[in-house]
């Protein structure tokens, strides 16, 4: 093999309380797709992020086709050939396309030649894209394209893609990786962070596995098992949530010809929707995030009300009632949102338990509160659900998303809902939890409730729904049932690959 | 009740001057909230630019340098604020509440000795025939050259925000300081300058009160332009010109109801003294209502966390 592209050496970054990166070393080759896996908290980010000069590290050094390489800022890791497609988009909601390009630009050209420039790269790459359109009005897919065209633009060397796939339709992946695997063909090498393992195999050269921001090995994804990856990333061996057969009973939650406007301005509103749920079924809604996830959430939640008919629950009708009235009636909800939403950052885990589990668990008579009975109700969540916090006093935000979501969802479900809706019930949350977590939600199926899972983890809804449907631009397609049901089904009722086309060149 | 005592040309002409300090601050604060931050200090970098402004002209007898003084005294008053938000990262809300007050004081201390003199007068525009048209010469070229200065600035900073890098970097901050960070630019520095750009408007909006539109010293005098400033940026929605239409009818029903009082219209005093916050707001409101939203991070606290 010749001269490496990028090579790392020793790379360690420690944080207060916590070494994100210890002693990390690899190689990254000439156009070569190179994958770094690991759990969420691996390090993956941290150690991407000193690539990219956003982060020094403490120790270690990189060498860039033979040249030592430290840059001191972004702009200068630019400068040198490394583009980022961000996990978390970095992108300006108010400005329009060509305007968010030319910010990812050193020099760029006048705005009539960038944009010309623009829609030349992106049908090169069969990646459609219109440059004074606002970035606010666009979906998850086409935004993404935004980030790629950016980094695109910059002929770079290596392009550092941080979870590309998980906003997006099947048919959009396929797409993404016909693009991806033409610029390797080009010689540009890709350094692909994904903890979706399939993928992986499909695309990538050479993969490296961290694990609690060590480099713990590495191996030849398309040689090697998808499993024997998953356990050298988790470190253990896994285990599958198990489902039985179930009979269903009288339908529990109904939605008939809803149409809701979105409260937010860059949401999307719901458009004449029909849902229907019975006892004992788990109801899987797919979808690219941005598709009326939120409004769905909010609708079933009480969040946002309706007319009274337009909701019911148990043939009753609900949708005037807020989310508090819901809860006395059995309807409970964890949202996707766990700080800000799910739960009060600076409060502690005992107020938390409090705030959703007052009237159902009688945590409070004639307007005084019981403490003593809400600590112990938080200590069983704590308990059960195996969060790890030193006690019920500490305050939300001090956990980790992973314990917080074990913690959120762990209180919805000791309250023996009748019905429950969750959004994104294992975001962030490392594999073992995210097994208990869907574990716990099939045990409470498995007893008579009706479950509503909000989730863009498509193996995650097929492992535990019974059904299985998907929002689209905030329309619902109907819901189908999830054995036999095979990928490219579920990518056409996604809604397929939203104008996307192959590469042309 | 004698309407006829009123002038068209005239009052057109002092309406603009009436209009000038409210535009001048207006401006600034809009390039400062356009990067993010929320300074809600405009009163205070006004006032304590207007004693600045006295009592360097009065020292040195040139309103000239009075002015740059007066620029220079907002920005430094401002520095106060950057301090606070920028390198404390404290609450923009309070640290600008704080600054007014602070402001406030300040310039009384300053003015002590100030109060009752008539400060030197700068010379007014006068181009031979031009200034002597009838009508448009008294509206178009008989002015101060710093109220020439209010408009060309507000036409710059137009151009600015929308066909510059600068204006583009400026408003990608604003918008969201997070990615701007991660693309490699520096949010504190930008918004460190944004925010002294604002002082430095601010204190020339204050000079301007107090040589050019009163001309003296009291103490309080802005009484309240710089909350008007604030609201004008808001019901402006962020956009240049039409924070000096805003500015402009401001002045204008000021005027007016000043000239209406001088002929005795029969509408009690107090009514007239509203009429111009009222009417302003009242259409500023109507103008916003196309949803143009705010900055997305406007005063949000920027911690750059790595």
């Amino acid at each position: 093999m010749t001269t490496p592209l990028l090579s790392l050496q020793g790379l360690t970054k420690a944080y207060p309380g916590v070494v994100a990166n210890d002693t990390v070393s690899f190689d990254i080759g000439q156009g070569e797709v190179h994958a770094l896996l690991g759990e969420n908290g691996a390090g993956k980010s941290t150690l991407v992020k000193m690539i990219y000069g956003l982060v020094k590290p403490d120790s270690g050094t990189m060498v860039l086709n033979g040249q030592p390489f430290a840059p001191a800022e972004p702009r200068a890791a630019r400068a040198d050939g490394i583009a980022m497609v961000f996990q978390h988009f970095s992108l300006f909601d108010a400005l329009n396309v060509a305007e968010n390009i030319a910010l990812g630009m050193e020099n760029p050209p006048k705005m009539g030649d960038l944009a010309a420039r623009i829609r030349e790269v992106s049908e090169t790459y069969g990646l459609p894209l219109d440059p004074y359109r606002t970035v606010g009005d666009l979906s998850a897919g086409e935004r993404q394209r935004v980030e790629i065209i950016r980094c695109l633009l910059q002929d770079p060397k290596l392009l550092i893609m941080d979870e590309p796939t998980s906003v997006l339709t099947p048919q959009e992946v396929d797409i993404l990786f016909e693009t991806l695997q033409k610029l390797r063909s080009e010689g540009t090498s890709i350094l692909y962070i994904s903890h979706k393992l399939e993928e992986i195999r499909t695309l990538c050269d050479h993969a490296t596995i961290l694990r609690l921001g060590k480099n713990v090995g590495e191996c030849i994804p398309t040689e090697t098992s998808a499993r024997d990856m998953a356990e050298m990333m988790v470190g253990s061996t896994l285990q599958t949530p198990e489902r039985s057969g179930r009979d269903f009973g009288e339908i529990a939650l109904d939605i008939s010809g809803l149409s809701v406007p979105s409260p937010t301005e860059f949401g999307t509103a719901l458009r004449n929707l029909h849902l229907t749920v019975r006892r004992g079924e788990v109801l899987g809604v797919g979808g690219v995030a941005g598709n009326g996830q939120d409004e769905l959430l909010g609708v079933l939640s009480g969040e946002i009300t309706t007319a009274p008919d337009a909701v019911k629950m148990n043939g009753q009708p609900i949708g005037k009632l807020g989310p508090t009235a819901r809860r006395k009636l059995g309807l409970l909800s964890a949202p996707e949102e766990r700080l800000g939403h799910a739960a009060a950052p600076n409060m502690s885990l005992t107020e938390n338990a409090l705030l959703t589990g007052s009237v159902r668990e009688g945590l409070e008579s004639n307007g005084f509160l019981k403490w003593g009975e809400t600590q112990s109700f938080a200590e069983r969540i704590i308990e059960a659900f195996d969060v790890r916090t030193p006690g019920p006093d500490n305050a939300a935000r001090s956990l980790s998303g992973g314990n917080l979501q074990k913690f959120v969802i762990g209180r919805e479900v000791l309250q023996n809902p009748d019905v429950l809706v969750v959004n994104q019930p294992t975001w962030g949350v490392d594999a073992a939890a995210a097994a208990s977590i869907r574990q716990a939600i099939l045990d409470l199926a498995a007893k008579g409730t009706a479950v509503v899972c909000i989730s863009q983890d498509l193996d995650e809804l097929m492992e535990i729904s019974d059904s299985f449907a998907a929002l689209n631009e905030g329309r619902l397609s109907a819901p189908r049932e999830t054995t036999g049901l095979t990928v490219d089904e579920i990518g056409l009722m996604m809604g397929g690959a939203h104008g996307m086309e192959v590469a042309h060149v | 009740m004698d309407l006829s005592a009123i002038n068209p040309v005239l009052l057109i002409a002092s309406l603009m001057v009436a209009a000038t300090p409210i535009l001048l601050a207006a401006i600034g604060e809009l390039v400062v909230e356009k990067a993010g931050v929320l300074n809600l200090g405009v009163e205070g970098m006004m006032i304590v630019g207007a004693i600045s402004g006295f009592a360097i002209t009065v020292e040195s007898g040139s309103p000239w340098l009075g002015f740059l003084a007066s620029a220079i005294g907002g920005a430094l008053l401002s520095l106060l604020f950057v301090v606070l938000t920028q390198v404390a990262l404290a609450n923009q809300v309070a640290s600008g509440l704080a600054l007014t007050l602070f402001g406030l004081g300040l310039s009384s201390l300053m003015g002590q000795s100030y109060v009752g003199i008539k400060p030197p007068q700068m010379g007014k525009l006068d181009i031979p025939v031009l200034t002597d048209l009838p009508v448009i010469g008294p509206i178009l070229f008989g002015h101060d050259p710093i109220l020439y200065l209010g408009i060309a600035l507000t036409a710059a900073v137009w151009a600015l925000l929308k066909y510059t890098r600068v204006g583009l970097v400026l408003r990608a901050v604003g918008e969201n300081h997070d990615a701007a960070h991660a693309l490699g630019y520096k949010v504190v520095r930008i918004r460190i300058m944004a925010i002294m750009f604002g002082g430095a408007c601010a204190g020339l909006g204050g000079a301007y009160i107090s040589l050019i539109r009163v001309p003296q010293w009291t103490e309080g005098m802005t009484a309240g332009v710089g909350w008007i400033a604030l609201a004008l940026v808001v019901f402006a929605s962020w956009k240049p010109w039409r924070a000096l239409l805003g500015a402009y009818l401001f002045g204008g029903v000021t005027v007016v109801q000043l000239n209406l009082q001088a002929a005795g219209v029969a509408i009690p005093v107090e009514y007239l003294a509203m009429s111009p916050y009222l009417i302003t707001i009242i259409v500023l409101v109507f103008l916003s209502r196309d949803k143009s939203g705010a900055p997305a991070s406007l005063g949000r606290i920027f911690h750059a966390t790595h």
